[in-house]
């Protein structure tokens, strides 16, 4: 599948991914290169065969609804790149 | 007496037990030891201050007499990935600048409890993405071997190039890395080591920096599968805080290590029959198929018939899952920020300038396989193939209780080799790949060298929560291949 | 379908076509997948575990409680129990959701197809279609407007869980979707799985409004947020579809987009551009694993169930002889149906619920209390209500004697008691006074003998005499006998 830098534009907004006009040609090369690479699970007939939706085969283990965690703010905002009063901060959100 | 930095883990062990020499010696020899090998930029973070202090608490509980743990007094180096609380964790990337964490993974806690010691944080590609350890925001691993007559430097192999590193060039007792998709096992085979993936669900990844969530495997790197296994034993176990960490007991896995392969079914897969594979690689699986045969095994050939689909099933189902991932990587919480008025504009150039390019490649096409539209054809597929391919491995071990192949497709090469096509990168996984996929435990042992030097290594794949007849496996090849070399790079 | 409902345009009548999404935060210590505590207004991020700050290595872990409330609450809306679901990243990026994903449901959701039964007001219901429920984690808080500059956030609200109800566009109009609310927090908080706090937050309402003609395909939606009250949600109905009906009857077309109401000035206003249509990219949580229910588990679940508003409302119905309006307003808090039925038992019913609705609810709404922390007990209204079926005291005084047992806590016969009300039902003793009355006001007499209804002036002195006491049927008796009538 060969994608254009429009798309290539797309996805890197949709992951938040800067990725400036210079590089968008060569990066959309190399992910159609990738993509065309990958297209070849196409030949298998993978009719009926359902996906694998988990590697292990056990139940999905439970937890007791007791409060085990948290009661550590300074833990959780140690390593924050901005922070004030409690808060993390970011750039204003317009909504 | 052997130098401590030649010991094996088990050999220090008893060493450490005569009392022929303490835990501070060992750190100590160690600490000098990295401090010579800098030029291979195994480490990210050294940390002999901790190392000291680990080794002298480890000789004061040995000498109040108390029960020593599995790994009481060695020194070990652990790769980046996993956070280590009050050290500074990275996974080789920029985007965690200054990272301290809070926390302790559960992986390098279970090695505290054992008595272990840490000398460093281990470099890597990026966040794991990566077989040769060229992509990590800490510059490249360079391998302890060479090719003779070469001066260039080789590749370790990655992404848990630094780990596999340090334990060659004998700068760490042992090592720890993760493997996804061949992370530890192309390594140890580049570096001339034991590496070993176990099964998913073996090792709990809490704490550990995520990759690909259903293929991300903690896992010991080593020079001996002796050292392996007792470093399995001390690292596995089940973790209530990770729901696809299995509880199942843990054996004791040196035990029965040296029983031999009498009546034991190898399989050999037609599928991993590749062109152009090198003719040494394949003569080298041959060579471990007869040394197998000669301890009283039973060869079996086997088809896993969806093989050559697995390595695209991988770059379709790892980015996918990397690139969900790796959202939490935004500058708001930890790490790098790209100061910005707007916040997207923050987001975005935060994640520009903190990820390097193959983590930006990897992203992009995670984000584009499970977008709307792509999903059915791409992510969808992948997880239907990786049925097929674990159903292959499922139908071959009714008849085979080992699968045997060779690690990687080729000897290390140097650095700024392979380095235009991705995708000629990804084909380093080859033999690795569909083990991940299934979830199946592999281990790769150092068996011969190739023509111009540099080690390889030969895998075997084991049934799910039976590392114990694998190891058992890798035992005999490793007996039988008497691999003695030493990397004539860095450090003697 | 009913024309009533339909609302008339400039250029002819449209129907209006309403679905709910609802996200209740289901009650539980702590939190979906982390153990942090769901407490309501703690300091910021003190509830906020390592999992919820999405710290690199952390994994989410389900909690069995968040789960069993799900069943529960599927089960209370006759719905489908998924024994399979799935749990889903829904990927987006904002700040208050720290991983840059969302655990949710999105293809196999824990409960499928269920029925709420709206209360209409001319007493007749209708039900109404619930599509699916799923667990998802609620984010956490974005503060815009403490900092000019900068939005501050706290997570303590992140990862807690959040049970998604989403209706069938079966609502009608305003009234109904008011309606459905109701009910649906009404069974909610009868079975403990929601308090349905709508000002708090802990039930929040979006509304998907359509308008076409009759006959006509279903036009273009749009969906308003940010309705937190069953007032604000019925007024921004109207105006959206208003709102609707008027850019269409002028040719325009409806741009399907998220909407905020604005409760200032009672209208809807587009959501500044917050994303571009979105593209989740959804796909199953590969932390976790599918969730299984055994089916005994969930039939244990089920046992637990109390009786339910619309069942019990059709038994005060039938046992009570109560109307539809009565029985309705006494079962919609389960707490007001408990004190009835104890204040009811072993009485004239409809007379306990006359003063329950009329005379206690009016009292306890005044002074902002509920029947949990009411002044008069159940058995206090009772004994109340015991005093005037045997004579003790009159309707009229009865009403006097509540007011002072819900100031003062004391019991009915107590007050009776202190303040001598007791009924004068003696017919000898108002027998004088009529005759002493009758004797004094010879003009009164005459004007009742044109016209019987002045016996009432008589009734009055007669109450002015025994200040309210007299029993109103004897005192009624003994006129006419007396005045002749």
């Amino acid at each position: 599948m060969a994608i254009d830098k429009t798309t290539v534009a797309a996805i890197a907004r949709l992951a938040r991914i800067d990725v400036p006009e210079a590089d968008r040609a060569r990066l959309a090369g190399e992910l159609s290169h990738i993509l065309t690479w990958v297209e070849q699970l196409a030949e298998v007939d993978t009719e009926g065969v359902p996906p694998m939706t988990s590697v292990v085969e056990v139940a999905l283990p439970m937890r007791d609804d007791v409060v085990s965690d948290g009661g550590y703010p300074d833990k959780v905002l140690a390593n924050a790149p901005a922070r004030d009063d409690g808060f993390f901060v970011v750039p204003k959100v317009v909504e | 007496m052997t130098a401590p930095t030649e010991l094996t883990i088990a050999e220090a062990r008893d060493a450490l037990a005569k009392g022929d020499l303490s835990a501070r010696d060992l750190a100590e020899a160690h600490i000098k030891a990295i401090e010579a090998a800098r030029d291979l930029n195994a480490f990210i973070t050294e940390t002999p201050e901790r190392a000291l202090a680990d080794a002298e608490a480890a000789d004061a509980r040995r000498a109040k007499g108390e029960p020593a743990g599995a790994l009481d007094g060695i020194p070990l180096a652990i790769k980046d990935l996993f956070c280590t609380e009050g050290v500074m964790t990275s996974a080789g990337s920029r985007i965690l600048d200054g990272f301290v964490p809070p926390y302790e993974s559960t992986i390098t806690a279970n090695l505290w409890r054992a008595g272990a010691g840490l000398l460093g944080k281990t470099n890597l590609d990026e966040f794991a993405m990566g077989s040769s350890n060229v992509t990590s925001y800490a510059g490249p691993v360079v391998n302890p071997w060479r090719r003779a007559g070469d001066n260039r430097p080789l590749v370790p192999g990655g992404s848990s190039g630094g780990s596999a590193a340090a334990v060659a060039a004998r700068i760490a007792l042992g090592a720890i890395g993760t493997d996804t998709g061949g992370s530890i096992r192309q390594p140890a085979a580049f570096c001339g080591i034991v590496g070993l993936k176990p099964t998913y669900g073996r090792c709990s990844r809490w704490g550990t920096v995520v990759f690909a969530s259903s293929l991300d495997q903690a896992g010991p790197m080593t020079r001996s599968v002796r050292d392996a296994a007792i470093m399995l034993g001390a690292m596995a176990g089940p973790d209530a805080r990770d729901s696809t960490c299995v509880d199942v007991p843990v054996p004791d896995y040196e035990a029965g290590l040296d029983a031999g392969v009498k009546g034991l079914r190898v399989g050999i897969p037609a599928e991993y029959r590749i062109d152009g594979t090198p003719g040494e690689i394949v003569a080298l699986w041959e060579q471990g198929v007869a040394w197998l045969r000669e301890q009283g095994a039973e060869i079996v050939d086997i088809s896993l018939p969806h093989t050559s689909y697995a390595l695209p099933t991988y770059y379709i189902v790892a980015p996918a899952e990397a690139s969900s991932n790796l959202s939490r990587y935004d500058g708001v919480k930890f790490g790098l920020r790209v100061p910005s008025d707007d916040l997207a504009e923050m987001y975005e150039k935060t994640r520009a300038a903190g990820f390097g390019d193959e983590v930006k490649r990897r992203v992009l096409i995670g984000a584009y396989v499970l977008s709307a539209g792509y999903y059915d054809a791409y992510y969808l597929k992948a997880q239907r193939l990786r049925t097929l391919i674990a159903g292959d491995f499922r139908a071959a071990f009714e008849g085979v209780d080992v699968v045997l192949t060779p690690t990687a497709p080729s000897a290390a090469f140097a650095v700024g080799e392979k380095t235009d096509d991705p995708i000629a990168m990804y084909l380093n996984d080859v033999f690795t790949v569909p083990a991940s996929l299934a979830g199946l435990p592999a281990i790769s042992v150092p068996a011969g060298l190739s023509g111009d030097g540099p080690p390889l290594g030969l895998h075997l794949i084991g049934r799910p929560f039976d590392e114990a007849t694998m190891l058992r496996a890798a035992a005999a090849i490793e007996r039988a291949a008497a691999f003695s070399a030493r990397p004539g790079g860095l450090g003697s | 379908m009913s024309e009533k409902l339909m609302v008339e345009g400039r250029t002819g009548p449209w129907e209006v076509i309403i679905g709910l999404e609802v996200h209740a935060q289901v009650i539980s210590e702590a939190k979906l997948f982390s153990g942090a505590s769901t407490a309501f207004g703690a300091a910021p991020n003190s509830q906020v575990s390592l999992v919820d700050a999405a710290m690199p290595g952390m994994l989410p872990v389900i909690n069995r409680r968040c789960v069993e409330q799900a069943v529960r609450t599927g089960l209370a809306l006759g719905a489908e129990i998924n024994l399979m679901s799935v749990f889903d990243r829904k990927n987006y990026f904002y700040p208050d959701l720290p991983a840059g994903y969302q655990i949710s449901q999105f293809s196999r959701p824990i409960v499928g197809a269920g029925t709420i039964h709206l209360d209409l007001p001319d007493g007749a219901t209708r039900a109404v279609g619930v599509t699916r429920l799923h667990l998802e984690q609620d984010a956490g808080k974005s503060i815009h407007d403490r900092d000019p500059s900068a939005t501050l956030v706290d997570l303590n609200r992140s990862g807690i869980a959040l049970m998604e109800i989403v209706s069938e566009p079966d609502l009608r109009s305003a009234e109904e979707a008011g309606a459905y609310m109701r009910k649906l927090r009404s069974i909610l908080r009868y079975i403990g799985t929601c308090d349905g706090n709508m000002a708090e937050g802990s039930m929040r309402c979006d509304a998907n409004v359509s308008v076409r003609r009759p006959g006509e395909s279903l036009g273009t939606r749009t969906e308003t947020k940010n309705l937190n009250s069953v007032r604000f949600l019925m007024r921004a109905i109207d105006y959206e579809v208003q709102r609707q009906i008027a850019v269409l009857e002028d040719g325009g077309r409806i741009v399907q987009e998220t909407r905020l109401f604005d409760s200032a000035r009672g209208e809807t206003r587009p959501m500044r551009s917050k994303e571009e249509a979105h593209d989740y990219r959804y796909f199953p949580d590969p932390d976790l694993l599918p969730l299984r229910l055994d089916a005994d588990w969930v039939a244990a679940i089920e046992a637990t169930l109390p009786e339910l508003p619309d069942a019990k409302k059709a038994r005060f119905m039938a046992d009570y002889d109560l109307s539809a309006y009565d029985a309705g307003v006494l079962v919609a808090e389960r707490a007001n149906a408990d004190y009835f039925e104890a204040v009811a038992k072993g009485r004239d019913a409809k007379l306990a619920a006359n003063w329950v609705i009329s005379e206690l609810f009016g009292l306890l709404n005044k002074a902002g209390k509920s029947v949990l922390d009411t002044p008069v007990s159940a058995a206090a209204l009772g004994g109340l209500v015991d005093l005037i079926g045997d004579g003790t005291i009159s309707g009229r005084i009865a009403k006097d004697v509540f007011a002072e047992m819900f100031e003062s806590g004391k019991d009915a016969a107590t007050i009776i008691a202190e303040k001598g009300l007791e009924q004068v039902s003696d017919a000898g003793a108002i027998e004088k006074i009529a005759d002493q009355i009758i004797a004094a006001n010879p003009g009164q007499v005459a004007q009742y003998e044109k016209n019987p209804k002045v016996i009432g002036w008589f009734v009055g002195q007669i109450m002015k005499a025994t200040r309210g006491q007299a029993n109103p049927g004897v005192v009624n008796q003994v006129l006419l006998k007396k005045l002749g009538g």
